[in-house]
């Protein structure tokens, strides 16, 4: 079942064409990937999905509705959440604190607390530090919270802007087994990454992204097998 | 392993109330002049205005310099109700009030249908059903009337309303207050004027904030300074509108009714209030909103709403304030709302910590004690100095400590409560941080 499905989208800052048509789809249950240098547009199609944005043509469906006039808020609670791409956690309020914001538009205490303890059990860091301020945290953790509080609105999808960046390689590896456990547990994942060998590793299908335009796709493995792709993003 | 721990709110309650009763005994005691009373009861009411400041700049992240404004109008407004009460210059003792309520009832309803009917929608569809026969300019332009005049309709209905509220509410008030003792009456309607000067206010803040708070915080805190300025100048006219102000002359005759309980209790419950508002999730979300507008906007936050929320609630603070003052000497002058007298709050907030109650209120305090500590000090004819002075001592606190007293940090029970315990499994050492371990135990 398609749960995502992204069609002929634009998108302008201004003069300024970031996205010039492209069209995908996440099925329920998939680790899909978008690929592509700095400045292909990946952050701003996960911006455009979760209403931050709005396209000036082309349209997003999800579960089969479209949601491109709908408001951040609506796509939140329609199970839509984005880990923006640098964390930016809330650096003043605690690591408890942040977690809490990510479950704002959800109201039943008792199911915030079960979604709490889960993001604790899937990052016991966190529950060590949960009244330390977000701000103090390492970079790492950050990620690590800005995941976290991604999870705490309940997706069924949730988008992921390059989790690696900045992280040094066996954190990165840390952070990939636990995406691949959080899908495993049934969130669809939309992964978006500099760092095509690791992303290619674990994802199902994936997306090449060009200046605005997808050049190559398919499942990964056969992505990661083109030679093109191997000399462009994996040296 | 746990130690022992006296519950945060006990010891703050108990430093509430030493500080309560130190002040009440050492005034019924004769232990201070009135004048050191004032200053007192002075300090606890520029806390209560500082406190509504740093919930718009401290927490919310939205820089105004139009509080003072707002503090000015809690003050007129409440002055009025109770000027009225002792000497009738509306003709009646609540005639003012009777107005007020309905006025602001009025307001609220025409606020309410504009909201419900959802005007952009309106003209939308108005525009473009009309776009089938006539250009498209020319629809727009109409569609535009069409709402023009929905919104003057509803105003019409509004005034309608208030009209009609008043004609009841002023007999009935007039009965109730009448027939009331003395001894009861009188707080009654003090009591009644100061929520009246926060709500006021607060209704203007929500109107200003509505206008201006999109512009983004620079533009946002000089289009606030205008606001300040604006009321500065009619309050200068005010005389022109309702005799009683007396403009630039100054207005006499309240009741000055602010006494320590009165107002150390105002401190204390907006205090409380306040706390447990930040400690809501909407108080996180407004502080999210300062640290950054994009990632609360991805967790589904708001914004602009809850700037709105911020500053109007911010508006009724300083509205509150600014009631207490007017009733703290009974004299009310607009150059006590002047443009320099509206940065004490900023200078407070900034001073004390942006984003820290505990902060504010501590530095409301020394700011008064300062300030009038200076004019006893100093040698007679040099007491204006200590504006000299006292911005000397601030530029030091400025230089060593640039975050202010207490940064973003709390005492006592004004902090964050910790975290609730937890029986997860303890984490085992080997597999820190490792989830599909962790995580695979789950299910
Ligand atoms: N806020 C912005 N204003 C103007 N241009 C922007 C903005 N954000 C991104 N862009 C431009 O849009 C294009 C795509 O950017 P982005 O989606 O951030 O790329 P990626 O995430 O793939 O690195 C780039 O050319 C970038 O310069
Ligand atoms: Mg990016």
């Amino acid at each position: 079942m398609q749960l995502l499905q992204v069609d002929n989208l634009h998108v302008a800052y201004g003069a300024i064409r970031a996205i010039q048509g492209i069209s995908f789809h996440v099925d329920a249950g998939e680790i899909v990937t978008l690929i592509g240098a700095n400045g292909a547009g990946k952050s701003t199609s996960l911006r455009t999905i979760s209403g931050l944005l709005r396209p000036y043509r082309g349209d997003i469906l999800y579960q089969g509705e479209s949601i491109v006039r709908t408001s951040p808020e609506r796509i939140v609670k329609a199970g839509i959440s984005q880990v923006p791409e640098g964390r930016q956690i809330f650096s003043t309020l605690t690591v408890m604190e942040n977690l809490q914001m990510g479950a704002y538009t959800r109201r039943d205490p008792q199911e915030i607390e079960s979604s709490m303890q889960r993001v604790f059990r899937s990052f016991p860091r966190l529950q060590e530090r949960q009244s330390q301020l977000g701000g103090t945290l390492s970079g790492g953790e950050q990620q690590m919270l800005a995941m976290g509080r991604g999870l705490m609105s309940m997706p069924r999808l949730l988008l992921l802007d390059e989790p690696s960046m900045g992280l040094a390689p066996i954190l990165v590896d840390e952070i990939f087994e636990i995406i691949k456990a959080i899908n495993a547990q049934g969130t669809s994942i939309l992964l978006v990454e500099q760092n095509a060998a690791m992303a290619l590793s674990i994802a199902d299908r994936a997306y090449v992204l060009e200046t605005g335009r997808i050049v190559l796709e398919g499942d990964a493995k056969s992505v990661l097998r083109n030679p093109q792709i191997r000399e462009a993003y994996l040296g | 392993m746990k130690r022992l721990q006296v519950p945060s709110w006990i010891t703050t309650l108990a430093v509430a109330l030493l500080a309560f009763f130190g002040v009440w005994y050492a005034k019924q005691g004769g232990h201070i002049s009135v004048y050191w009373y004032q200053v007192v009861q002075l300090a606890a009411i520029t806390a209560i205005s500082a406190l509504g400041l740093n919930l718009i700049y401290g927490f919310n992240g939205q820089f105004s310099l139009g509080h003072i404004g707002f503090y000015a109008i809690g003050a007129y407004g409440s002055a009025l109700i109770t000027k009225d009460y002792v000497t009738k210059w509306s003709g009646s003792q609540t005639g003012a009030l009777a107005w007020m309520l309905a006025g602001q009832i009025g307001l609220v309803f025409a606020l309410v249908l504009i909201n419900k009917l959802g005007l952009p929608v309106v003209k939308k569809r108005i525009s473009s059903s009309l776009s089938e026969h006539l250009a498209p300019h020319e629809a727009n332009t109409l569609g535009t009337l069409a709402v023009l005049l929905i919104s003057a309709a509803s105003l019409a209905a509004s005034v309608a309303v208030a009209l009609g509220l008043h004609a009841l509410l002023a007999p009935a008030l007039e009965t109730i207050i009448s027939s009331l003792p003395e001894g009861a009456s009188r707080p009654l309607i003090f009591a009644l004027a100061l929520i009246n000067g926060g709500s006021i206010a607060a209704l203007v803040s929500y109107l200003v904030g509505l206008a201006l708070l999109r512009l983004g915080s620079d533009y946002f805190g000089i289009a606030t300074l205008g606001f300040a300025v604006m009321v500065y100048t009619a309050l200068q006219n005010s005389d022109l509108v309702i005799e009683t102000m007396k403009g630039a002359r100054g207005m006499v005759g309240i009741p000055p009714w602010s006494t320590w309980p009165w107002v150390a209790g105002g401190l204390v419950l907006l205090a409380i209030v306040m706390r447990n508002m930040l400690r809501s999730s909407h108080g996180r979300a407004m502080i999210s909103v300062r640290e950054d507008e994009i990632a609360s906007q991805s967790m589904g936050v708001d914004v602009t709403q809850l700037k709105n929320l911020a500053f109007t609630m911010g508006g009724f603070y300083a509205g509150v304030a600014g009631a207490l003052y007017a009733h703290l000497y009974g004299f009310l002058h607009p150059s006590s709302f002047s443009m320099i007298k509206g940065f004490d709050p900023l200078i407070i907030i900034v001073f004390g910590g942006l984003g820290s109650m505990t902060g504010t209120i501590l530095a409301s305090v020394m700011f008064a004690l300062v300030i009038e500590g200076l004019r006893v000090i100093l040698p007679q004819g040099f007491e204006d100095w200590r504006f000299v002075i006292y911005p000397i001592i601030l530029l030091l606190i400025m230089l060593l400590r640039p975050s202010g007293l207490l940064g973003t940090s709390e005492w006592g029970w004004l902090r964050a409560p910790l975290p609730p315990e937890r029986d997860i499994p303890v984490p085992n050492r080997s597999l820190r941080g490792s989830a599909v371990s962790a995580s695979s135990e789950e299910e």
